[in-house]
């Protein structure tokens, strides 16, 4: 697993408060994670400011599974 | 009750009469402020009798730039948290539609309404990190019932209390509310300025039979900052001797 989706995961467990075997690449964060909207734009922020990326809204709204944000990152880095 | 030691805030209009009266009244509840203003001479001199270690912020809320790098200059001079967002400053250009100029509207609703857009946005991302926050806005009695002459005015403080009402709704999950106060006749300048008959003219509307205090919404303030206030948001508190009853 690469450094990027770990740091990713770590992220999610903390912000949604769900168990890690749940946070899989394929999984949604408001299907599968119980994230709702204003989850996806903390966790957005908090991407933000772990790997000093901006990420725009339009971008943003493409991410829907955890493998679309570790894919979205490693894109910028 | 309504302690606010250790807590942080932004004031606009705070050199104003209502404005002060906010600031002295979350200042004298332990609260550390940041004072915003656009005569920074009337800052300084506000900032100095009120004492403490108050910082003090000029900003033009007519423009969209200054407005949005307000919050982060807040955040920065209150040592890096912000608890409190007051939107109070609010400016009037009356008219009767029929002569009202576009520029009397967009300057009114410029500064009452897409400010304080601006400054609960910006507010809204430490805030959601702090899971705590307040985000209270200075509306008006005339937001909820009108008064002629005023249709810009009054526009954009009924846009106030709609854009709480959302706002409280978005953030009520991550410890923020977000609430209005709404004057009626307050002693100031402008009252000031009446003569006898408006003022008793004023008065025949006002069923505690006197104009409001500063302090009376510096008050209301106070409570809706509060952690005792936490399970209020949406909601506006109309402060008016009886003027409206809403």
């Amino acid at each position: 697993m690469s450094e990027t989706a770990d740091r990713v995961k770590k992220i999610v467990v903390e912000h949604l408060g769900v168990e890690a075997e749940k946070v899989t690449e394929d999984a949604s964060f408001i299907d599968d994670l119980g994230a709702d909207s204003l989850d996806i734009v903390e966790l957005v922020m908090a991407f933000e400011e772990e790997f000093g990326v901006e990420i725009p809204d339009d971008a943003a709204e493409k991410i829907a599974t955890v493998k679309d944000a570790i894919d979205y990152i490693d894109s910028k880095q | 009750m309504f302690d606010l030691t250790g807590m942080t805030a932004l004031v606009t209009g705070a050199s104003g009469g209502i404005g002060s009266a906010i600031a002295k009244g979350l200042a004298a509840q332990g609260a550390t402020l940041a004072l915003s203003g656009s005569n920074e001479e009337k800052l300084k001199a506000f900032a100095a009798e009120l004492g403490g270690g108050h910082k003090t912020l000029v900003c033009n809320l007519s423009d969209p730039v200054a407005v949005d790098a307000l919050v982060p200059q807040a955040v920065e001079a209150l040592g890096g948290k912000l608890d409190i967002l007051v939107n109070n400053a609010g400016i009037t250009r009356d008219n009767l539609i029929l002569r009202m100029k576009d520029d009397e509207w967009a300057d009114v609703i410029s500064v009452n309404l897409e400010a304080a857009f601006r400054l609960a946005r910006a507010a809204a991302k430490p805030m959601m990190k702090a899971r705590f926050g307040r985000i209270i806005s200075i509306t008006s009695v005339v937001g909820v019932t009108g008064n002629p002459g005023q249709a810009n005015y009054a526009a954009s403080k009924a846009g106030i209390i709609g854009m709480s009402k959302s706002l409280g709704q978005e953030l009520a999950s991550r410890g923020i509310t977000v609430n209005c106060v709404a004057p009626g006749f307050i002693r100031s300048a402008m009252t000031d300025a009446l003569n006898d008959a408006q003022k008793g003219a004023i008065l025949t509307k006002i069923p505690a039979g006197d104009l409001g205090a500063g302090e009376d919404i510096g008050a209301a303030v106070v409570y809706l900052a509060s952690k005792e206030a936490g399970y209020v948001t949406g909601q506006t508190l109309h402060v008016n001797g009886g003027m409206a009853m809403i």
